[in-house]
C-alpha cells in the first residue's frame, strides 16, 4: 500500500534540551529523515575568554546540568595539561569517584525516567510510580546513591563545588566515606533488580553499521584521560581531538555534527563498552552477556543496555575507590601552581560519550582561548542517519504512521542527546 | 494531599526551559527520598524534560534559563497570559546568569568565533526573564537548592508564601563553623549574596561567587573596603561579582 504522511516532532519530550524530529513519506517512500537541533546558542566560546583559569571550570560546569562534573573535570584536566599542573593522586581518585556518581546518577535518569516509560506506553515515569513501584523505587534508589556519592566527593551532585586547579579543595571525610559505602552494600540488590526489569523489555532489532568513538588508556575502563580510538582502528593522542572530531555545520541544526572515517560516528556507553570491553569488572561483563551483548554492536537501541552494564562496573569500581580512600590519611589533595601560557586538551568520558575541552591561557592564567566538543555533537550526525535508516526499515517492514513515530522517537532518546549541552 | 487536617487541591504545574544547562528543573527530580511526596503534591500539567504530556491549563510556571532569541519573548509572554503565578528559577531566569558574561562582546564577534560563516538567530545580550514579563516569585541559585524549591512551592500550595532569606551566605556560614575563606586569601562574596542554599561552596572550600544574588541591604562600600584592607585582587572581585550578573547595578554603579 503506497501511503504518505508526515512526522513532525517539535520539541521531542523526555530529553534534555530542544530538537525536532521531522519525517516525510511520499507515496510510500522515505522523502526525508531530519534531525533538526533548534536549541538557542550559548556561545560558551565566547564567555570563556579573559575569564581566570581558577574560575574556568565552575563556568564551563554550566554547559550542562546533567553532566556538570564531566564539564569540571574536562576543563581541569585541559588547564593542568596547559600549565604543567600534577595533581596529587588522592586527588586523582576522589574526583574519578565524583565521576562515578554523576555517571550512575545520569544513567538512572535515563534509563528510568527518560527511556523506560517509551517501553511501558506512558508519557512518563509518573503513572509507572502506581503500576511498578518497585522498578521506580529501584532507579530512584539508584540515581539518589549516585548523587550521594557526588556530593561526598565534592560537594554538590549538579555543578560541583570543590573540584579544583591542581587537585580538590576539600577531602570527604572517612565517616561519610564508610556511610557511602554501607549505602552502596545497601542499594546492589537494586541494580539487580533493575536489571531484571531491563530484561523483559523488547529491544527493537535495527542494526546501522558504525564507527564507535571513545577514550581508551589500555589499564581502565574510561573516565578520564587517555587516547582517543574508533572501532575503525582509529589511535589518536588527546590533543588531535579535532582530527576525531572534523566539525561542521548544517543549515537545518544550531548543534554542529562531526565525522571521522564514515559519513558519522558514535560515541557515548556502547561506544565505550565497544572500545573497551576487555576492562569491564567481571559483575559489568555477566551483566552484558545476560542480555547477549557483545563487542562491537551495531545496534543504537543497545546504548541503554551498556549504560546499565556501566552501572554494574560503577559501583564495583567505586567500592574499590573506597576501600583505598579509607586506607589514606586524606591530606595530601591539591598540589600548588602559578599561572602560565600554554594549551592542551583535556579528554573525559562523560555519561553520554567523549568530551573535549581545550583551553589556551596567557602567562597570567587568564584563558585566551576555548573550545568545547561536546559528545551529543558528535552523535548528531548519527542520529540523523540512523533515523533516515529506520524509517525505511519500518516502511519496508509495511508499519504505519504511529509506529515509525514511536521508533524513531525511541531511537533518539537511546542515544541519550544532551542537546542545550551540544548548543553550549 | 491532606495539610492540618485541610484538603488542598493539587497545584497544576508546568515547568518550562529557556537558554540554560537546565540543571535547575533537573534538581525538581532529586532529592529522591521526598520526591514521591513532592509529587503528590503536585499535578504535572507540562514538563516537557520528563513526560510527553503537554497541557495548556495550569495554574503555576517555573521558569528556568534567560531570554536569547525573539521567539522565547512570544514563549514566555505565552506562559505568562496563561500562568496565574509565575516563577522564575534559577540564576539564569532571575539575573541572565554566566549566559550574561557574553553581553560584553559585540554580538557580531561572538557569532563568528563560534558559527564561523553561519548565520545564528540570537539576540546582543542574554537576558533575565523580568526584562519581558512580571515574575511573582524568584527562586534565584546555580543551581537552585531543591530544599528551597520544595519550601516555596509547598508554601503556594497551602497559600503560605515564605520570603527568601534576607540574610547573607556568611550567615549560614557561620552557624556551619567553617574557617572564613578571607583569612584563607580568598575573595568570598560571603559578606554580600543571598543566603538559602546552605553555604554550600564556603562549606567545601570555595569561595562564594554570588549565584542568588544580593542579600537585603547589603554594606557593598564596605565590602570594597574589606578586600582593599586584606590586598586581595580588586579584579579577582570583578570577575566573581560579574559571574551570575546579579550584582551587575552595583557593578555598573562603581561605574
Amino acid at each position: 500500500m503506497k501511503v504518505d504522511f508526515n512526522i513532525d516532532i517539535h520539541h521531542l519530550p523526555r530529553v534534555e534540551g530542544h530538537g525536532d524530529i521531522r519525517i516525510s513519506v511520499s507515496d510510500g517512500r522515505l522523502a526525508e529523515a531530519k534531525w533538526a537541533v533548534v536549541e538557542t546558542p550559548r556561545f560558551f566560546e565566547m564567555m570563556v575568554k579573559g575569564i581566570s583559569a581558577e574560575r574556568m571550570p565552575f563556568l564551563t560546569s554550566r554547559i550542562c546540568g546533567i553532566c556538570s562534573i564531566s564539564h569540571t573535570l574536562a576543563s581541569i584536566r585541559s588547564l593542568e595539561r596547559a600549565m604543567q599542573i600534577t595533581p596529587p593522586e588522592t586527588a586523582r581518585i576522589i574526583r574519578l569517584l565524583a565521576m562515578h556518581g554523576e555517571t550512575l546518577q545520569s544513567h538512572a535518569l535515563h534509563l528510568f525516567f527518560l527511556a523506560a516509560p517509551d517501553f511501558m506506553g506512558t508519557p512518563s515515569v509518573v503513572p509507572l510510580l502506581h503500576t511498578h513501584p518497585e522498578v521506580v523505587e529501584a532507579g530512584l534508589l539508584l540515581k539518589e546513591l549516585g548523587n550521594e556519592l557526588s556530593i561526598t566527593t565534592c560537594g554538590r551532585a549538579t555543578h560541583p563545588v570543590s573540584l579544583v586547579l591542581g587537585g580538590v579543595s576539600k577531602a570527604p571525610s572517612k565517616q561519610r566515606l564508610a556511610e557511602i559505602k554501607q549505602m552502596i552494600a545497601d542499594r546492589k540488590p537494586m541494580l539487580d533488580r533493575a536489571t531484571e526489569f531491563f530484561m523483559t523489555l523488547p529491544v527493537p532489532e535495527f542494526v546501522r553499521e558504525t564507527e564507535f568513538i571513545s577514550l581508551r588508556d589500555g589499564e581502565s575502563y574510561p573516565f578520564i584521560g587517555g587516547n582517543l580510538v574508533s572501532t575503525d582502528g582509529v589511535v589518536r593522542d588527546e590533543n588531535d581531538y579535532l582530527l576525531m572530531t572534523n566539525e561542521y555545520t548544517v543549515d537545518f541544526s544550531t548543534s554542529k555534527f562531526t565525522k571521522v572515517s564514515r559519513e558519522s560516528s558514535a560515541a557515548g556507553a556502547l561506544a565505550r563498552f565497544n572500545n573497551n570491553y576487555d576492562q569491564l569488572y567481571p559483575q559489568a561483563k555477566e551483566a552484558a552477556a545476560a542480555f547477549g551483548l557483545q563487542p562491537v554492536c551495531h545496534n543504537p537501541f543497545m546504548n541503554n543496555v551498556a549504560q546499565l552494564v556501566e552501572c554494574h562496573h560503577i559501583i564495583a569500581s567505586a567500592e574499590a575507590i573506597i576501600d583505598q580512600l579509607l586506607d589514606e590519611d586524606l591530606t595530601e589533595i591539591s598540589a600548588d601552581y602559578n599561572p602560565q601560557a600554554g594549551a592542551a586538551t583535556g579528554a573525559v568520558e562523560a555519561p553520554r560519550g567523549v568530551l573535549y575541552h581545550h583551553m589556551e591561557t596567557d602567562e597570567t592564567g587568564k584563558v585566551v582561548k576555548g573550545d568545547c566538543i561536546i559528545p551529543t555533537t558528535q552523535n548528531n550526525a548519527n542520529i540523523h542517519y540512523d533515523l533516515r535508516a529506520l524509517a525505511e526499515q519500518s516502511l519496508a517492514e509495511g508499519k504505519g504512521e504511529k509506529e515509525v513515530e514511536k521508533l524513531c522517537e525511541m531511537l533518539v532518546r537511546s542515544y541519550d542527546p544532551c542537546i542545550s549541552c551540544s548548543v553550549h | 494531599m491532606n495539610h492540618l487536617g485541610f484538603d488542598i487541591e493539587k497545584l497544576k504545574i508546568g515547568s518550562f526551559d529557556f537558554t540554560c544547562c537546565e540543571g535547575c528543573q533537573l534538581q525538581l527530580a532529586s532529592r529522591e527520598s521526598t520526591l514521591p511526596a513532592f509529587l503528590a503534591l503536585l499535578d504535572i500539567r507540562n514538563f516537557r524534560e520528563i513526560s510527553s504530556e503537554r497541557s495548556d491549563d495550569y495554574d503555576i510556571a517555573l521558569v528556568e534559563g534567560s531570554i536569547t532569541r525573539q521567539d522565547e519573548v512570544e514563549r514566555l509572554k505565552t506562559i505568562r497570559s496563561q500562568a496565574k503565578v509565575l516563577v522564575a528559577y534559577g540564576s539564569c531566569a532571575c539575573f541572565g546568569g554566566v549566559n550574561a558574561l557574553r553581553n560584553k562582546f559585540p554580538q557580531e564577534e561572538t557569532i563568528r568565533t563560534v558559527y564561523i560563516g553561519k548565520e545564528i538567530d540570537t539576540m546582543p545580550a542574554a537576558h533575565k526573564i523580568s526584562d519581558f514579563v512580571t515574575v511573582d516569585y524568584s527562586i534565584p541559585g546555580c543551581p537552585v537548592f531543591k530544599e528551597e524549591v520544595e519550601r516555596i512551592v509547598v508554601s503556594i500550595a497551602t497559600r503560605s508564601p515564605i520570603p527568601l532569606p534576607k540574610y547573607p551566605v556568611c550567615v549560614e556560614c557561620k552557624q556551619r563553623l567553617n574557617t572564613c575563606l578571607f583569612d584563607l586569601g580568598e575573595v568570598c562574596l560571603g559578606p554580600l549574596a543571598r543566603a538559602g542554599c546552605d553555604a554550600v561552596c564556603p562549606s567545601g572550600k570555595t569561595p562564594c561567587l554570588g549565584c542568588r544574588g544580593p542579600a537585603d541591604g547589603i554594606n557593598y562600600d564596605s565590602f570594597l573596603q574589606l578586600v582593599q584592607d586584606k590586598g586581595l585582587s580588586a579584579d579577582e572581585m570583578r570577575e566573581k561579582l560579574a559571574f551570575y550578573n546579579g550584582f551587575e547595578d552595583y557593578l555598573n554603579h562603581e561605574g
